[in-house]
């Protein structure tokens, strides 16, 4: 096994037992399990940079041009933006609805043939880089979005219902989630921005054209004016609570999809197959 | 040396009972000292609070002590012989001590968690304290129960949701909400629970307050006591708006507020969350409010339901602190046997002998020239000293069985030569066989 794999096993591990020692806490409620977890995921971290930066310097380009290395990335980014989330908002039950999204990317990278694929020109380009890490970014970020929206529905279904299950005394105030959904996006619409911006001047260095409607960048496009819509919703009309949590739900399954489901079902130049030059 | 507990509480005897067996604050000398005075009482500290009146001592001789802690508190009020029998409750050792530390974790209150019980056990304390009948054990066994129920406290949730109807309508907003800090209050009718759970408003944060009454004196009145601004009954629609929690209790037949009302409101809000407690009956306000967006609607009955979600909770919660309390016990166990005078006797005997025999076996390698007999000779001698050395302390601590500040004694040789605390099983063993 090479290096940056065993790296990647070893990671895989470290955010499995933080998932847990999260869960754990948020059902047994037991206070000291939550900084566990936390060093737990940070170790993992630590490890999953290093095992990208190896993976990086054996490849000679990002490690992100096969599905198992773009999984990997985008675990490594979803994990980066908890912890920068989370050294501001202090929040353990996030983690408990966080981690496992991160840990269920890396199980189905770990499944995946993890081959390197060499020689692709295009992979050169300093235009990949950046467009992947903005993109994944911004995938990130808006994770959180979808994440803390899941959160209000069933909190303000209780609420609503006047019953409480034992999640509810774990919950954060709405008002606190609505401000996390509304801090998601005023950094997640810039970065899926310049995410869609740069890989169009790549595509434009690569293969000589910004835009050629592949679906991926068609999905890309309809996911940026979704979260336009929700963007202006808030500030104008004064959209908030549970439409915001609804549209951020909706808006990351589209980011999914334009993610995975571009890929895996249909053709173009961002399926990794094409990628990798057959 | 055992602890030991007489006591009544709620759990076991009415009112009428408790009232008649309370000590007066202010007047514990004498009480503490008449305890101190019964022959198998060597420690005391009487716990009075209007729930609880507990007797707790320790004594060489726990059931003489129990019966005449008994009299002492029936013949102390000057009761009927038979009356307390039945309400009284006793625990020696292990119970005794698991007694205090639920007690003191607020785990046998009436309201579970209630936070009021620490410091009153604080101040019994504190009088025996002062006037010097608590000793090494019992001072030990207190703040020991202090710092289980700290444990409690920032280990468990056990005290951390509301269990009255007021307060349970504050830590909903605070879910709302989040901060309470720039919120601002509508009282609508008045009454004792309206003005009650305002005051918890403000006391957590809330500024801004308006009043409004059909009468519009009784209004003003009641603004000016929360600093508030009072409205004319008939324009508080127009002020809805700016308000974001909502506290009615009016007398009204019928619904003061309406769902279209509420819809309009919250469109010109910008969908800014309400919060709206319904506290009168019949209820003020249409319950179909609660269907709109960001709108939370909450009567009596649904703030009753809460207390008792939370009320469940803590029940949860008290389970863990049985967990904490179990093993705070088994230490404080260990440190209890540890002063016991057999144990700690032929623990200084093998401390010193382990001691001896390690220094002549180093001194006798160097001698080898030395013949069987000359060996023996130094074998008697290092015996002889160490038998000579040990004589006084183990008299003193023999003689320290019979009185209560014997237990320093024990503790100060436990320290002194660093001796362990026995294992549960040694212990048995050594008190079974003493030497």
């Amino acid at each position: 096994m090479s290096l940056d794999l065993l790296l990647f096993k070893i990671t895989l591990l470290a955010y499995f037992v933080a998932t847990v020692l999260f869960l754990v806490e948020v059902i047994a409620r037991h206070r000291r399990t939550a900084t566990i977890a936390r060093w737990f995921l940070i170790g993992g971290f630590a490890l999953h940079c290093l095992s990208l930066a190896v993976r990086y310097y054996t490849l000679g380009h990002a490690p992100s041009a096969s599905l198992h290395e773009a999984l990997s990335f985008f675990a490594w980014a979803l994990v980066g933006i908890f912890l920068l989330f989370d050294l501001r908002f202090r929040l353990n039950v996030l983690g408990a609805f966080f981690c496992p999204l991160a840990l269920v990317l890396m199980i189905v990278g770990s499944a995946l043939p993890t081959g390197v694929q060499e020689g692709n020109p295009i992979l050169q380009s300093w235009w990949f880089p950046v467009h992947v890490s903005l993109a994944f970014l911004g995938d990130a970020v808006f994770a959180v979005a979808f994440v803390v929206g899941i959160m209000y529905l069933l909190q303000e279904r209780m609420l609503k219902s006047k019953t409480f299950s034992p999640l509810y005394y774990k919950l954060p105030s709405l008002d606190t989630l609505d401000s996390i959904n509304y801090r998601c996006l005023t950094f997640g619409f810039p970065l899926l921005t310049m995410g869609i911006i740069s890989g169009a001047v790549w595509a434009n260095s690569a293969w000589g054209g910004y835009w050629r409607w592949d679906p991926k960048e068609v999905w890309s496009l309809i996911t940026w004016f979704w979260y336009a819509a929700l963007l202006h919703g808030r500030l104008t009309i004064g959209w908030r609570g549970r439409r915001a949590a609804i549209f951020a739900i909706i808006g990351f399954l589209a980011l999914l999809f334009t993610f995975l489901g571009v890929n895996l079902l249909l053709p173009g130049e961002h399926s990794f197959r094409a990628l990798q030059g057959r | 040396m055992n602890i030991l507990v007489v006591g009544l509480s709620h759990k076991t005897a009415p009112v009428e009972i408790r009232e008649r067996v309370a000590f007066a604050p202010t007047a514990m000398e004498k009480p503490l000292h008449e305890m101190l005075d019964l022959p198998a009482v060597a420690e005391a500290i009487i716990v009075s609070t209007c729930n609880r009146v507990e007797l707790y001592a320790t004594s060489r001789t726990p059931e003489a002590a129990a019966s005449e802690l008994r009299r002492f508190l029936t013949q102390y009020h000057g009761l009927e012989a038979e009356l307390l029998d039945s309400y009284l409750y006793e625990y020696q050792g292990e119970e005794a001590i698991r007694h205090l530390f639920r007690v003191a974790s607020s785990l046998d209150s009436m309201v579970i968690g209630e936070p009021q019980i620490l410091g009153q056990i604080k101040t019994s304390y504190g009088y025996a304290a002062e006037f010097k009948t608590a000793g090494l054990i019992l001072n030990r066994f207190l703040h020991k129960a202090f710092s289980v129920a700290k444990r409690v406290r920032t280990e468990t949730s056990i005290a951390s949701n509301a269990v009255s109807v007021s307060f349970a309508a504050v830590e909903l907003a605070r879910k709302i909400f989040g901060t309470l800090d720039d919120k601002t209050v509508l009282i609508i009718g008045a009454g004792e629970m309206c003005e009650l759970a305002a005051r918890h408003f403000i006391n957590n944060g809330v500024t801004q307050v308006f009043v409004t009454n059909r009468t519009f004196e009784r209004a003003a009145k009641i603004a000016e006591e929360f600093n508030g601004r009072a409205l004319p009954f008939d324009d508080f629609p127009d002020h809805l708006h700016q308000v974001d929690i909502v506290l009615t209790s009016t007398g009204a037949p019928t619904f003061i507020l309406g769902h279209k009302k509420v819809e309009e409101v919250i469109r010109q809000r910008k969908n800014k969350p309400m919060f709206f407690i319904d506290i009168a009956v019949p209820r003020d306000i249409d319950p179909k409010v609660n269907d709109i967006d960001n709108v939370y609607l909450y009567d009596v009955d649904d703030l009753q339901g809460v207390v008792a979600a939370n009320m469940k909770e803590r029940h949860k919660e008290a389970k863990k602190a049985e967990g904490i309390i179990d093993q705070e016990i088994g230490q404080f166990f260990r440190w209890l046997a540890s002063l016991e005078v057999v144990p700690t006797i032929v623990a200084l005997r093998s401390r010193l002998d382990e001691i001896r025999k390690g220094e002549v076996e180093k001194t006798l390698s160097g001698l080898k020239d030395l013949d069987e007999r000359q060996r023996r000779a130094v074998e008697v001698l290092s015996s002889a000293i160490v038998n000579k050395v040990l004589h006084q302390p183990i008299t003193v601590l023999k003689q320290a069985q019979n009185n209560a500040a014997g237990d320093s004694y024990v503790e100060a040789v436990r320290v002194l030569f660093n001796l362990e605390p026995p294992r549960p099983e040694e212990e048995l063993k050594t008190l079974d066989d003493p030497e």
